[in-house]
């Protein structure tokens, strides 16, 4: 059926013929490499792009916790890299909301959305459904290339006069619809909107061929019940964006409205410099909505890949089935669900009707119950198992390990009464840093310490990996454990300088603990892009086509596959992906047929 | 070699799921109208006349893309040219009487942007003119196939590329359709 199916629909019509090898078409330098449209090639294109753009957004952080950690001292050096934004050496107020901003902006969309659903859906979906490429080739080329503009757009707004957006990555109104309520506000906001309506079309492109690639374009036997768990994840995590990009695009036009046609959908009864503006009958609060009914499943739009990708290596690491496949599936779902009805949970200070606090009280109560179930399934898989401390391995557990602390922090936040006191203080930064944040990266970092031979053929240098673990784990606690404490002692997210406050004083030195961990975290991630980049070059060479002795279909593709994947036949699937230590075997691949006497799962 | 089509087309699939998004777009906005206008300081309006002929000619459009459509199908390309021809014209005067629309309605005054602008106008603009945006490019879409089927040496009967527009364009009909209702009911 699937080879049915690539004729048909002329995925890549030269493809059609059944003892295709996949290299007998010209590929220039520009097709292969630049406007390409094999699967793998993009997914090299959005985690290197993803990458340059996380050293950018990790190098703002390190300048915004330089002046969090040493408020009083100066740097001459800042002045000389940043002019007037650091002027005699102490980075500006203005300058230190745009970091925190572009910060926020860079690593929520551009890094840990992009970059990794990009990465991962790209590479993994057309391999491991085992299909020669997306449905549309070309909309996932253009999918990239509108990462690009939408990137090339944020980039440059770092470089106008008056600086790139600066009021949070949420670009809450009316501060970021009236250009003279600050510098951020200007053209830099501008720029900002562009820049991410951009992105949106960028992600939905991409999303619209990652659901109709999986459910269309699925190889003979892989029924959905077949296919991995990053599938799945991948699949809901498209849905995800399908659905709530759009409202936020909506969202988006409307401020546009307010900032340039004078109306006031956002915008009532403001002062602002000692003017009383004409604009009434608007209301800030309405974008909230509209931002959050995105925002709110944007962090599982991030989350969810991961927890395919950890899943995954987690399973063939621990050399067992992955535990609860089915619950797996199920408490995605249900996660997937919940995620569009628990948006206001980020507005119950925002003096919203206490018995509608209730219900989404409960409802965002109910998300920690798959959560919950996929924490259980995680740790039994590892329980037992003959794991191999991989360094992929290593960062799925540091995943579930950062899961759990932030899940659980999540709990207090999820409580409006409780949230009163926890909203906008450094508790919050805590917890989504530690859930969102790291648990991200950490299950980015698996995959991509997994699927690197897939991709280019060699391995990344196990010692570093090992450094780079331990160091990021350790890191990450030291940076967002003391945070908690700080928000419970009501210290505000956001602010500029804490010391002349006497509340918040005897935090200084902790602040400095926390920056320098910070910046000792960031330069280990360089150790990663360095072991990154040279073992695309240097690695040491993949030479068997299975190094993993893992299931799925990408490792029946030969080491270096071509355009098409599979140069004859593509395989045909006859289990799931998860039989490992089975009847006394160290792993079945998916497409070896049910023996008669095997025992059934 | 054979051929099955049993299941859906993925474009069209893809098609589906964009339409999906488009939805969720125009659920979003509408609903921001729905609770604007359960709060003080909501002025009600009627939409001035225009916009009831410019839903006729977007429902005829529909019947237009539809008999081309048929046209294609059964290889008739003169005709399937002539209404594919047609369809396009209704689209850009829909387009036309939607912005002679606005003007009138500002100029009535129910001013829509700018100083002393109500959102409920506001919203109006906001709404139908991201409308107006989908039809435009159901057209740049719908002149590209047109375009295209000149322009090849070889006769290209590949009914996908057409069958995709007739349904994205029977969607927006229906979109506006929904939008007018929405707008004269809940004013
Ligand atoms: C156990 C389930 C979780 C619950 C009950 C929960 C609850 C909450 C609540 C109530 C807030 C708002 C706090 C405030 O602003 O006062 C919040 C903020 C946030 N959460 Fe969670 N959360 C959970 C899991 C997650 C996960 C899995 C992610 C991401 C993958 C995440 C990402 C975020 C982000 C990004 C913010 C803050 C956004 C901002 O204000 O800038 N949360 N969470
Ligand atoms: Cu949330």
């Amino acid at each position: 059926m699937s080879n049915e199916i690539a004729v048909q629909h002329g995925v890549a019509s030269h493809e059609v013929h059944e003892h295709h090898d996949g290299h007998h078409h010209h590929e220039t330098f520009i097709t292969k490499y630049v406007f390409s449209q094999d699967h793998k090639m993009i997914a090299k294109q959005f985690l290197i792009t993803g990458i340059i753009w996380a050293i950018i957004g990790g190098l703002m952080s390190v300048l915004f916790r330089i002046q969090l950690g040493y408020p009083e001292a100066t740097f001459p050096w800042l002045e000389d890299i940043f002019g007037h934004w650091a002027k005699d050496g102490k980075i500006q107020p203005e300058f230190f909301y745009a970091l925190g901003t572009m910060h926020g902006t860079i690593l929520v969309f551009f890094v840990l959305t992009a970059g990794l659903s990009g990465t991962f859906a790209n590479l993994l979906i057309p391999y491991q459904i085992g299909a020669r490429d997306m449905a549309s080739p070309f909309m996932n080329m253009l999918s990239y290339w509108f990462f690009v503009l939408a990137s090339i757009i944020l980039l440059s707004s770092l470089f106008v006069q008056t600086g790139p957006a600066s009021g949070g990555w949420t670009v809450y109104p009316p501060l970021s619809a009236l250009g003279d309520a600050s510098q951020g506000s200007k053209i830099g906001m501008d720029l900002w909107l562009v820049s991410l309506a951009m992105f949106v079309v960028s992600s939905l492109l991409g999303g619209l061929n990652y659901v109709s690639t999986i459910l269309n374009m699925r190889t003979k036997g892989m029924t959905m019940t077949r296919m991995p768990l990053t599938i799945w994840a991948l699949l809901f995590t498209a849905i995800l964006g399908l659905l709530s990009f759009p409202v936020l695009f909506s969202g988006f036009i409307l401020l546009l409205f307010d900032r340039h046609l004078g109306t006031s959908f956002y915008l009532s009864d403001i002062v602002l410099g000692g003017n009383i503006l004409p604009n009434e009958g608007g209301s800030p609060i309405l974008y909230q909505h509209l931002f959050w009914f995105l925002g709110h499943p944007e962090v599982y739009i991030i989350i969810l890949p991961t927890m395919g990708l950890v899943s995954e290596v987690m399973s063939i690491n621990a050399r067992k089935p992955i535990f609860g496949y089915m619950a797996m599936i199920a408490s995605m779902f249900a996660i997937a669900l919940l995620a569009f009805l628990v948006w206001a949970h980020h507005m119950f200070v925002t003096g919203m009707n206490p018995f509608l606090g209730s219900v989404f009280v409960l409802l965002t109560l109910l998300i920690a119950v798959p959560s919950a179930i996929k924490v259980f399934n995680w740790l039994t898989t590892l329980w037992r198992g003959n794991i191999r401390f991989t360094p992929g391995m290593l960062f799925c557990v540091g995943f579930v390990s950062m899961f759990i602390s932030g899940g659980l922090t999540g709990i207090f936040v999820g409580n409006s009464t409780l949230d009163i006191h926890l909203h906008d203080t450094y508790f919050v930064i805590a917890h989504f840093h530690i859930v969102m944040g790291v648990s991200a990266f950490m299950g980015m970092f698996a995959g991509v310490y997994h699927w690197f031979p897939k991709m280019y053929g060699r391995y990344m240098n196990n010692t570093l990996g090992y450094i780079h673990f331990w160091v990021t784990l350790i890191c990450a606690y030291v940076i967002f454990w003391p945070m908690h404490y700080e928000g419970f002692a009501g210290m505000p997210r956001r602010y500029y300088d804490y010391s002349g406050w006497e509340s918040f004083k005897h935090f200084v030195e902790l602040n400095r603990v926390i920056s320098f961990a910070a910046i000792v975290s960031f330069l280990v991630q360089l150790l990663f892009v360095f072991n990154f980049f040279y073992s695309i070059f240097k690695g040491r060479k993949v030479t068997t086509l299975n190094p993993w002795n893992a299931n799925t279909l990408e490792w029946t593709t030969p080491i270096n596959p071509g355009h098409g994947n599979w140069p004859g036949e593509i395989p045909e699937v006859h289990r799931w992906a998860y039989d490992y230590g089975k009847d006394g075997k160290d792993f079945i691949p998916q497409t070896e047929p049910v023996s008669k006497d095997e025992s059934t799962h | 070699m054979t051929v099955e089509r049993k299941k859906i087309h993925p474009y069209k699939f893809s098609l589906w799921l964009g339409l999906a998004g488009i939805i969720m777009m125009f659920a979003g906005l509408t609903s921001a109208y729905i609770v604007k206008r359960s709060q003080p300081g909501w002025e009600s309006f009627t939409l001035p006349k225009i916009f009831i002929y410019s839903t006729l000619v977007i429902l005829v459009s529909s019947v237009t893309v539809q008999v081309a459509l048929k046209a294609f199908r059964e290889r008739l390309m003169a005709k399937y040219r002539l209404f594919f021809a047609i369809t396009a014209a209704l689209g850009l005067l829909f387009i036309s009487m939607q912005i002679i629309g606005f003007y009138q309605f500002h100029a009535s005054g129910k001013r829509m942007i700018g100083l002393g602008s109500n959102p409920a106008y506001s919203f109006v603009l906001a709404i139908a003119g991201l409308h107006i945006v989908h039809i435009l490019g159901g057209l740049v879409a719908l002149s590209i196939v047109f375009f295209k089927a000149f322009g090849r040496k070889t006769r290209n009967y590949d009914v996908v590329p057409v069958e995709l527009i007739a349904t994205y364009w029977h969607f927006v009909d229906i979109l506006w359709v929904y939008l007018f209702v929405f707008f004269s009911l809940l004013h």
